[in-house]
């Protein structure tokens, strides 16, 4: 017993090596002092196979970034669920690894589990991915961080709307929740910014991860006309390979899938959270305090696009960069004036306009004209 | 008859040493079971271990890891106690239909309705009720609602000769959209905009942990079905008719057992232990039925009970040794870098290699109690 103990030691101290990270044994001794010195240990948890062409794969590119600095370590762990086994995997980060800064990626992972963490270890830093944190609610130690890729989804459309040749276009969306929502209606806006007839139809597979419903879902919306499919599911590849193979061109989310389809591929709305995770991490060496609620847009680095691909036609080019450059510019809406949705409601009322970071945008529950299917 | 003329007796034991006789037959007859199965997870190890040289890594340092991560500090132990918690209750719910000779694997669509119903019914009695009353109001309509769901299957197969395995499978994927759709909508917390969830219990709602340890309650509850069960099966008489009927429905009919009643009887407990499972990873983990219900935890069930060959007090090691892989699949990601299937390769093998070693029973003659018995 006490040879294999002595042995679990071994090995743990080897796993080590650096002298640096044998400071995080301790995590009692790395309050926001000691992590001024050097050495940091970020944990990143992710609720999917961090290859996943997608929502994960998105997190684990920022992680290799943070890999990467200077007197990090960085501890991953893939396909947790959101239950106990998230609570359990922080502690393990903590105890066993020394963990003092803790991303868990998935937006479920915030109420309850990273809150009973963030209460039991008050000295670790954890930071969520989701925008749920509120100030004199939730625990200093914790915060939020997210992006608004709206705009992206902006910005596919006005690609779709350029390469599309039958005028519809088509969405695979994983739940009618507001985010998902916004990104369809910012979808079909930017296409109908190049067409107006343009519709959009919609299915919802009602998962965020269901290859099987995704490819159905994809087949049917070729089947019905749609030419260009983009999505919002947690791995686009499903779609991204189905909707090449059957023909139809291709917007990105998450992360960049054009490796799947060179040739169909438009272009993509991917996360940059490589910025966001180093700007973290620098903080935390430096020994500042972290932000407890940090979020932007394409102007702000969070978001980024896929190089266009080779079927974006020159025009689709020209007013892809036009947007684009307005966009970084600053105070860019998607949503304004006179949107109805598609029941003939009036949603934005004429003179309105609500930028990415309207309040009004956080709780969407209607598919705007254009968009053909139903939230319920 | 023929076993027995086969048999070489021992030379007959004379004086003191005779005594030992009665000891040594009990020995025998208990042994085998444990002898079998530790020499199936040594050969299940094994193999694993030529899988994981094979792909360049260190079995040793895994096998250290697995240790470690599992039950190597009382955090790792503790780790392991949570995530055994769940599986003692959805093991039942194999365990159990599997003594009547059925296959039910359908868990996961009750724990998921358990779960929903506990919190549902949770819900009017914030603010009025004493947390008592509210556990055990929760605990019985996660029952109820369990019950019927995995009864159905049970009622199914006895009066329509409707496959139990398939319908119990079928169901768990209506009980899941059920959920899906209750959840998002007539059940939803119109504060759980990207999460949709059912009403968040109010603190004093929830079960919290065992005293002195950072587990919650459902493990202690999940160990007393476990004995529960035990007894029911070895020293009831309904027990003894269920395990006749499991032997030969025939011959259970013609007794004049009620097999209807039995079945129904049966599968009904099976699927409330199933739905308490649900309930309980609502009131002492989650704090609302929401999509994280949808765990695997009836799935894993399916594998503990299998491993313990469908004895129920077997069911508690077996649980906690898959928890402590399961807790320290993490450790073994962040160590060795191998993906997280790696603990799926290690549980698939062990699974294949303890079904094919029930070929072994009755194949080692030093196991017979009938070698032991005394000559005459």
């Amino acid at each position: 017993m006490t040879k294999l103990l002595r042995m679990n030691r071994r090995s743990f101290l080897k796993s080590s090596a650096t002298g640096a990270a044998l400071a995080g044994l301790a995590p009692g001794l790395l309050g926001s002092t000691a992590a001024a010195q050097a050495a940091l240990t970020v944990g990143f948890i992710y609720v999917g196979p961090k290859d996943d062409y997608g929502y994960n794969q998105a997190h684990a590119e920022g992680a290799a970034v943070i890999k990467a600095m200077p007197g990090v370590t960085v501890i991953e762990e893939e396909n947790v669920p959101e239950t106990v086994d998230v609570q359990k995997t922080m502690e393990s980060m903590i105890n066993l690894d020394g963990a003092s800064l803790i991303f868990p990626t998935s937006f479920g992972y915030f109420d309850p589990h990273m809150l009973e963490m963030a209460k039991k270890y008050p000295d670790v830093q954890f930071r969520h991915c989701g925008g749920m944190w509120k100030e004199g609610v939730h625990p200093e130690n914790t915060g939020s961080y997210f992006g608004y890729i709206g705009q992206g989804q902006y910005l596919n459309g006005i690609a779709a709307g350029h390469a599309t040749k039958s005028k519809k276009i088509g969405f695979v969306a994983a739940k009618p929740i507001p985010q998902v929502l916004q990104n369809i209606n910012s979808f079909l806006l930017g296409a109908r910014s190049v067409d107006p007839a343009i519709t959009c139809q919609v299915i919802f597979t009602g998962e965020w991860s269901l290859a099987v419903k995704e490819a159905e879902a994809t087949n049917a919306l070729v089947d019905q006309g749609a030419d260009v499919i983009t999505c919002h599911v947690d791995s686009p590849k499903v779609v991204v390979e189905t909707a090449a193979g059957r023909g139809a061109f291709v917007c990105g989310y998450h992360a960049n899938q054009s490796p799947l389809a060179p040739e169909k591929y438009l272009t993509g709305a991917e996360w940059a959270w490589g910025n966001v995770y180093s700007d973290f991490v620098k903080k935390a060496q430096a020994g500042e305090k972290l932000g407890n609620f940090v979020r932007g847009g394409l102007k702000d680095g969070f978001v980024k696009m896929s190089p266009l691909g080779p079927a974006v036609p020159e025009a689709g080019r020209k007013q892809f960069d036009t947007t684009l450059g307005e966009i970084m510019a600053g105070g860019f809406s998607v949503f304004k004036g006179g949107i109805k949705d598609n029941k003939g409601n009036v949603v934005v009322a004429e003179g309105k306009s609500f930028p990415e970071d309207a309040i009004e945008l956080e709780s969407m529950d209607y598919l705007v004209e254009g968009v053909v299917g139903s939230t319920s | 008859m023929t076993i027995e003329a086969n048999m070489p007796t021992l030379p007959p034991l004379t004086g003191r040493a005779g005594h030992f006789r009665p000891l040594l037959e009990g020995l025998a007859r208990r042994t085998e079971p444990v002898a079998i199965a530790l020499f199936a997870v040594v050969v299940g190890l094994a193999l694993f271990s030529v899988f994981i040289a094979a792909i360049g890594k260190s079995p040793l340092q895994l096998f250290q890891l697995m240790y470690a991560g599992g039950f190597g500090s009382w955090f790792s132990i503790q780790n392991s106690l949570s995530r055994a918690a769940p599986l003692l209750l959805t093991a039942l719910c194999v365990a159990l239909p599997a003594r009547l000779g059925l296959v039910v694997i359908g868990a996961e669509g009750a724990v998921v309705l358990g779960g929903l119903a506990g919190a549902a019914i949770a819900v009017p009695l914030i603010g009025s009720a004493q947390p008592l009353l509210a556990w055990v109001m929760m605990a019985v309509a996660g029952m109820v609602v369990g019950g019927i769901w995995i009864g159905l299957a049970g009622f199914l197969r006895h009066y329509r000769g409707v496959n139990e395995t398939i319908a119990s499978l079928l169901l768990s994927y209506i009980a899941i959209a059920l959920m899906n759709h209750l959840i998002e909508g007539p059940l939803r917390d119109p504060a759980s905009l990207n999460k949709p969830s059912t009403a968040q219990l109010p603190p004093e709602f929830m079960l919290g942990k065992i005293p002195g340890m950072d587990v919650h309650w459902g493990l202690v509850i999940g160990v007393l079905a476990c004995i529960g069960s035990w007894i029911l099966i070895e020293r009831t008489s309904f027990g003894f008719a269920a395990r006749v009927a499991g032997g030969n429905v025939r011959a259970a009919q013609i007794q004049g057992l009620p097999v209807g009643r039995l079945v129904v009887g049966l599968t009904a407990l099976a699927g409330a232990f199933a739905g308490l499972a649900g309930t309980i990873e609502v009131a002492a983990v989650q704090g609302s039925a929401n999509g994280a219900l949808i765990a695997g935890y009836g799935y894993a069930g399916i594998l503990v009970a299998f491993l313990a060959r469908h004895n129920p007090l077997a069911i508690i090691p077996v649980a906690i040794l898959l928890g402590g892989i399961d807790a320290s699949g993490g450790l073994i990601q962040r160590r060795m870098g191998l993906p997280d299937a790696t603990v799926l390769v290690l549980q698939g093998t062990l699974f294949v290699v303890i079904l094919f070693c029930e070929t072994l029973y009755g194949r080692f003659k030093a196991f017979n109690p009938d070698l032991w018995k005394r000559s005459a």
